[in-house]
């Protein structure tokens, strides 16, 4: 991937910007040493690294204000940061760029049960939010599968989901207000306690923007009463495309479950040697959660197991303890770390309609052997987002690239079958090169107009997203006049 | 009046226009200050144009009648999760539409208005299922965003933006949404002769428990106040739920329990629709705030006639014309629309409520780059 050249005049003048920094920070919270700024390199895509120009880690909104301020009037970019976990590059630095972390602000600010919201500081990880809650009977429902380690401002950012969001949507659907502040350094609110402002949405379009338009510091959060219990079934069976007309026939129902999780073959046998869940030995598995009392449990899996039967699993085991449930899960939670247990990955995110499912898995069988690397599936087969895992080897020279290759052309298939690129790790610089894939040039101006009355000068991660040459004239300082 | 039957020439209308266009749907839900210019129907992009049941998506030409969407998805047992008002009877705009208006809600009409009834607080907003949108924007472009998967962040997320919009940054021409499946059974609980501050109480208590509420909502539109809670669901279900939540809420009121698809249905049609507030002489203003601050909403305005929604967050309340609702809630943090009244008070107090100046700068800023010539619907939402 490439990234655009440091601007040599912004790099001249570290050391003015760096004083200028101190001068509204405490000292600890400015870091401009090259041995410690290597800790902000990179995210979760780690085979892009660059070292910041500094890295600022405000503690409150005044001072992200203070910061903001800084930078525009110096002309430097600003990387907003919230854990750093992204996979898909949204967090990478430029050597000209000042990485703004939140990770200071992660304090809780306000529990309403009455209302049922909780008003936090951005830095706050995913899963504390919950756990600010849960001894109360609520939870925070998005659960992207990082949820203990990635922060709220990155979810914000990229609109994460998670494995419960069929049920439950995911962070645009479960965010009722910001506290943003712009590149210019104004303090603003949006929406709130209260539902639907009228006037444009602007919290709709704030969440997903991954940190271009604004830095969001606070964040208010819906709750929700946890349900009575929740019970998981496995299924298996000898043929993909089976276990994909068993997932359509479910939804058609009537049952919406919780969460419907997809496996292949290899991702089955890789997590198995790995966690030893007791997987059985077959082609397609699908973990499927419902939840309520037990009562209800009982009348939604007869339905699910019912229409299972019809498609002749190879298993079909219903767990009967938490002890149980917790084994169904950890096959498809260990998944991931399976896979790089015996290989270098790259974990797709693409979305597609779920009745294209049997055809997107053949194809992607036959990408593979074309490429000649191996492609593991595991997804959530009820909204129908893929992560398909590219296995290759990092140190073999040419193979990420064919990697890289592959995954494009995976993620290709994805749009044309009518899905997307992305579906919640978000674009960054991943997936910039492909959004003329999904988009037409006057849907990719109109997106960049929108950055034009945000950040008019183009400095909030101006290298994610868009295209690099699409957005060029723009980063050049040639922006349109907001 | 202009009726474009393909989005093409809806295309190359905004391209040619040298003025001003109202654009116009069934013309059911004109709220907004009055528009001057010339009438554009949506009303000839009609048709379904995919339905697929097994993946809960739906896609429809933006002129399409409600009533046609929702009459294909009853066919498969589905429904539009978010359960749009039809306020035709609060109106009066089912006999007499809006100028150019069929008097038939449709589907783009809805997303524009961003039109979300009682189970807002369950299933989300409009917004909330619309996964993607086409649209024509003042420069006579077609965009699209968003697609037919429920989950995509592929760039910024214009579809939540063009909800709500009310035809002032495009011309939607299609939308698509994510579906729900329809439910087998339901029930109604409900408490009578509670004051409003109670009766929020016992929403709030039902909201908090783990039971899906799908609908919490207090009529206190006249002398007998009636407070009502939805379960929704497979038929154990909800029997079990009502069981549980009437024990939990019998500390605090009596509550009885109605059952039955067609009667809890009717029951919440009022509801959604503000009916006990139609036929009524006066203003009615929508307004929202944090669901415990509604009953201040009948302090600061007096004994008026009230509809209490989503928990008591959304109060529909009807005042004597003119009144001056946004001066009496100052302090309140929400909003507060003026849905009906005269086109003198329409022309007197914005219908939308004002925004604070950062806001109102980036309203404005997306205005300009959606709309540069300032076309559509100039002066409707500021």
């Amino acid at each position: 991937m490439e990234m655009p050249v440091p601007d040599p005049t912004v790099v001249a003048k570290k050391s003015q910007i760096v004083s200028l920094l101190k001068k509204v920070l405490p000292a600890d919270a400015v870091i401009a040493d090259e041995a410690e700024t290597r800790a902000y390199e990179c995210d979760a895509l780690t085979a892009y690294r660059c070292p910041p120009l500094a890295v600022v880690l405000p503690a409150s909104t005044e001072e992200v204000a203070e910061v903001l301020k800084i930078c525009h009037r110096e002309g430097v970019p600003v990387v907003p940061r919230g854990s750093g976990t992204s996979l898909a590059g949204g967090a990478l630095p430029t050597a000209d760029s000042v990485i703004l972390g939140v990770a200071r602000m992660n304090d809780v600010l306000e529990t309403d049960y009455d209302n049922r919201f909780i008003r936090v500081q951005t830095g706050r990880t995913n899963l504390s939010v919950t756990g600010a809650v849960e001894e109360d009977g609520f939870f925070y429902a998005p659960d992207p599968s990082s949820q203990l380690a990635c922060a709220i401002a990155g979810n914000i950012a990229m609109n994460s989901g998670g494995a419960h969001c069929l049920k439950y949507g995911v962070t645009t659907n479960n965010l009722m207000g910001v506290k943003l502040v712009l590149m210019d350094g104004t303090i603003t609110e949006i929406g709130g306690a209260h539902l639907d402002a009228p006037g444009y949405d602007l919290l709709g379009l704030i969440c997903g923007s991954e940190g271009q338009l604004g830095v969001v510091t606070e964040a208010t959060l819906r709750i929700l009463p946890k349900p009575e219990g929740a019970r998981p079934v496995l299924m298996g069976f000898d043929d993909s495309e089976v276990a994909g007309a068993c997932v359509a026939d479910i939804i058609k129902a009537g049952v919406l479950p919780v969460a419907i999780e997809f496996m292949d073959k290899l991702c089955i046998q890789t997590s198995e040697n790995f966690a030893q869940a007791g997987y059985p030995d077959c082609e397609a598995l699908l973990i499927v959660e419902v939840e309520g009392s037990e009562a209800e449990i009982d009348e939604q899996l007869g339905v699910i197991l019912q229409i299972a039967r019809k498609h002749d699993p190879v298993e079909l085991r219903e767990s009967t303890s938490p002890e149980e449930s917790a084994k169904i899960w950890l096959g498809r939670k260990s998944a991931f770390g399976a896979i790089g247990q015996i290989a270098d990955y790259m974990c797709l995110d693409g979305t597609i309609p779920v009745s294209s499912l049997p055809h997107v898995l053949r194809r992607i069988g036959e990408l593979s052997t074309e490429y000649g690397l191996q492609v593991g599936n595991v997804f959530h087969a009820g909204d129908g987002n893929m992560h398909p895992l590219i296995l290759f080897d990092a140190n073999k020279p040419g193979d990420l690239e064919k990697c890289e290759a592959l995954g494009a052309d995976i993620l290709r298939l994805c749009v044309e079958v009518g899905g997307c690129l992305t579906g919640e790790h978000g674009v960054g610089i991943e997936k910039r090169d492909l959004m003329h894939d999904q988009f037409d040039p006057v849907d990719m101006e109109l997106q960049m107009r929108v950055k034009d009355v945000f950040d008019p000068a183009w400095l909030l991660n101006p290298a994610k997203v868009f295209p690099l040459a699409t957005t060029a004239p723009r980063r050049d300082g040639n922006a349109r006049a907001a | 009046m202009l009726a474009p039957e393909t989005e093409a020439e809806l295309a190359a209308i905004v391209t040619a226009a040298t003025g001003p266009l109202r654009v116009v749907g069934g013309g059911t839900q004109p709220i907004g200050a009055p528009v001057t210019g010339e009438l554009l129907s949506t009303a000839q992009l009609t048709g379904i144009s995919l339905y697929e049941s097994g993946a809960l998506t739906i896609v429809a030409q933006a002129g399409t009648p409600l009533e046609d969407i929702t009459a294909a998805l009853d066919g498969e047992n589905q429904r539009l999760p978010f359960e749009p008002m039809d306020y035709r009877p609060l109106l009066g705009t089912g006999t007499t539409p809006a100028p150019g208006g069929t008097g038939q809600p449709t589907i783009g009409g809805t997303v524009a208005a961003n039109a979300s009834g009682p189970r807002r607080i369950q299933a989300g907003a409009c917004r909330d299922s619309l996964i993607g949108v086409r649209f024509v924007d003042g420069s006579g472009d077609i965009i699209k965003n968003g697609g037919r998967v429920m989950k995509n962040v592929t760039g910024y997320d214009l579809v939540k933006l063009m909800a709500g919009s009310r035809g002032t940054l495009g011309i939607l021409t299609e939308v698509a949404f994510k579906v729900l499946p329809g439910i087998a059974a339901s029930a109604t609980l409900r408490a009578t002769g509670l004051k409003d501050a109670q009766a929020i109480a016992l929403l709030s208590k039902a909201l908090g428990s783990p039971f899906e509420v799908s609908g919490a909502a207090h009529d206190a539109t006249g002398p007998d106040p009636v407070t009502l809670i939805r379960l929704e669901g497979f038929d154990a279900s909800v029997a079990y739920r009502t069981e549980q939540l009437t024990k939990l809420l019998s500390p605090l009121a009596d509550i009885t329990v109605d059952t039955g698809l067609t009667r809890v249905a009717y029951t919440w049609r009022s509801i959604r629709d503000a009916v006990p507030l139609a036929d009524r002489d006066g203003d009615v203003w929508r307004i929202s705030v944090k669901p415990s601050d509604g009953p201040q909403v009948a302090v600061r305005l007096g004994p008026v006639p009230r509809l209490y929604d989503w928990g008591g967050g959304l109060v529909s309340v009807l005042v004597a014309p003119g009144s001056d609702v946004r001066t009496k809630l100052q302090g309140l943090s929400g909003h507060a629309t003026l849905i009906r009244a005269s086109d003198a008070t329409r022309a007197v107090i914005p219908p939308f409520h004002p925004e604070p100046a950062a806001i109102a700068q980036l309203s404005q800023g997306l205005r300009q780059q959606f709309d540069p010539r300032q076309i559509l619907n100039p002066g409707l939402m500021a």
